[in-house]
């Protein structure tokens, strides 16, 4: 059987920002990003200020446009068609955002009905999409509310419903979530889950933090100066990123793995060997590691670490202090080493 | 005071001419300054309809024309003025004097207006696949309407006294009536009769302006 066609699909893509100033060079946000993002995704970009995600998501629904590349979706090159056609292609996209961007002189029902009569919708058919849009979203009684009357967590569910109102198959999610508290994050980051498991809508999420991509990616994508600098399922590059920038992105949610400072303290409260262990559930048992270990008779305490959980599946480092003679450690760490990754703390 | 009251019938008639003046320049003015000031806005870089010629072309149109004052505006016109109204003199011919440089003033006002509209709104709109006149029609104009009637208030003042200037053309009005009858016949009283009628229009106008604008902002 032939692959499914992704929903969406980079190839090469660049965006090029002409100087502002003569003689300065030209500003690469997108530099050559080739992307595929299969329907039912939820596919996580993450990077700081600046990596270009903001601008690479505004190329797949074409608000900006990019200087190379082909940009499929469903199949179809959109990336030069004019403004005219651009319109229906980006019926079929919703799109939330940051600082939710409700229309102040409109009710929220209005602003959920607004893609509806975009789209061409009759009346009676717009008032029941609305009702059902706004029940999915909790917000039935406020339906005659204006966004300024609401929290920000309401505001952003009056974005979901208006971006899905018109039953888009996919939806970009550009840092939607970075202007609420952490409480109301988890709130939103429940409903866009919801809004890909009942809907089997697939989401593009932009973030600069690592938690959303914990909580709701089943893929993600590092950004860095308008690169792809890695990618893959979120359990792997969690449990085992390849690139510093990724690194740094995971420690920001994953404690595991001790800091230098960290190891100072450890170094000096133990006098004996350190190693720290690397541990994923489906290629590392743990039992036998520890097996491996106390065999011999070698003590040893778990002085730094955590197991986490993405996706139902732990992972994680544990940094363990030992005590027992060099040669009978290092044989025991020989065999460890068949299991997993071993680093010897000096 | 006994001067005012035998010209009394013709303070009405004044009155009468400055809200006709006012009234009808508001409108024609109004609505060309509406269409200026959108153009302004939806051609400068970075908007949705982004073409530098025409925002040049406009910009530099509204800039000549708005520090001209209004009386020496007036005569510099008036061949235009003979040419689309038929007449360099009377109130139709200051109609549409004022209503021409009232157009630049109040393109400038409405082009600020609407830069008050956040840039995400508008791209809300373009992201469901809106087009330029219904992001018009469906985003800036309501999204703006506040300060828009705010601003539009703003003018009317202007405008009643760029409509002052109408007793030099042979045009009506309260400040044809205050030069005629007061000035020229040294009856203070009389130029202060017209200038109470005037502070009466603005003071109306500015209230209801105001109510106007909060009923829009929904303050």
């Amino acid at each position: 059987m032939p692959a499914p066609t992704p929903l969406v699909e980079l190839r090469n893509v660049s965006k090029v920002y002409p100087a502002t100033v003569k003689g300065a060079p030209d500003v690469t946000a997108i530099d050559d990003v080739s992307i595929s993002i299969d329907a039912g995704d939820v596919y996580g970009i993450i990077g700081y200020s600046g990596a270009g995600k903001s601008t690479l998501v505004r190329l797949v629904n074409v608000l900006e446009r990019s200087t190379a590349g082909q940009i499929l979706i469903d199949g179809r090159d959109v990336a030069q068609l004019p403004e005219r056609e651009l319109r229906p292609v980006r019926l079929g996209i919703g799109m939330i955002f940051q600082q939710f961007n409700l229309l102040n002189s409109r009710t929220v029902a209005r602003n959920v009905a607004y893609p509806l009569e975009v789209a061409g919708r009759d009346k009676a058919d717009r008032t029941k999409r609305v009702a059902e849009m706004l029940d999915f979203v909790g917000l039935a009684d406020k339906a005659g509310a204006y966004p300024d009357q609401l929290s920000g967590g309401q505001k952003q569910r009056v974005g979901i419903a208006r971006a899905l109102a018109s039953s888009p198959a996919l939806l970009l999610a550009d840092e939607a979530t970075s202007a609420l508290d952490p409480e109301t994050t988890h709130e939103v980051l429940e409903l866009l889950k919801r809004v890909n498991r009942e809907f089997g809508v697939t989401i593009i999420v932009i973030t600069h933090e690592m938690d959303v991509i914990q909580t709701l990616a089943t893929k993600v994508a590092v950004m860095d100066q308008g690169r792809i600098i890695e990618r893959g399922d979120v359990f792997d590059v969690f449990s085992n990123p390849q690139q510093a920038a990724s690194a740094r992105f995971v420690s920001t949610v994953v404690k595991g793995l001790p800091s230098q400072p960290e190891l100072d303290v450890l170094r000096a409260r133990h006098t004996g060997r350190i190693v720290t262990l690397a541990f994923r559930s489906d290629t590392v048992d743990q039992t036998r590691v520890f097996g491996e270990l106390s065999r011999d008779g070698i003590a040893f305490q778990v002085v730094y670490g955590g197991i986490n959980e993405i996706q139902g599946r732990p992972f994680g480092h544990l940094t363990l202090a030992l005590t027992g003679d060099d040669v009978t450690i290092d044989a025991a760490l020989d065999r460890v080493r068949a299991l997993t990754t071993v680093t010897e703390v000096r | 005071m006994d001067g005012l009251i035998t010209l009394l019938p013709q303070l009405w008639v004044a009155a009468w001419e400055t809200l006709y003046i006012v009234g009808l320049t508001l409108l024609l003015g109004g609505f060309g300054g509406l269409v200026v000031g959108l153009g302004l806005y939806l051609t400068r870089a970075g908007s949705i309809l982004a073409n530098r010629a025409v925002f040049g072309v406009l910009n530099v149109l509204v800039n000549t024309i708005r520090p001209i004052p209004f009386i020496i505006f007036l005569a510099a016109v008036q061949p235009l003025t003979r040419a689309v109204v038929g007449t360099g003199i009377g109130n139709n011919a200051m109609i549409f004097t004022i209503a021409l440089a009232a157009m630049f003033a109040m393109a400038r006002i409405v082009e600020q207006n609407l830069l008050t509209v956040t840039p995400g709104v508008i791209e809300a709109a373009r992201s469901v696949g809106a087009g330029p006149i219904r992001i018009i029609f469906t985003v800036l104009l309501p999204e703006a309407l506040g300060p828009l009637i705010l601003g539009y208030t703003f003018i009317f003042v202007a405008l009643v006294d760029m409509s002052a200037v109408a007793g030099y053309v042979g045009g009506g009005g309260l400040g044809a009536f205050a030069l005629l009858y007061g000035w020229r016949q040294f009856d203070p009283v009389v130029t202060w009769a017209a200038v109470l009628l005037i502070v009466i229009f603005v003071q109306v106008v500015q209230f209801l302006g105001n109510r106007l604008a909060r009923k829009a902002l929904r303050r």
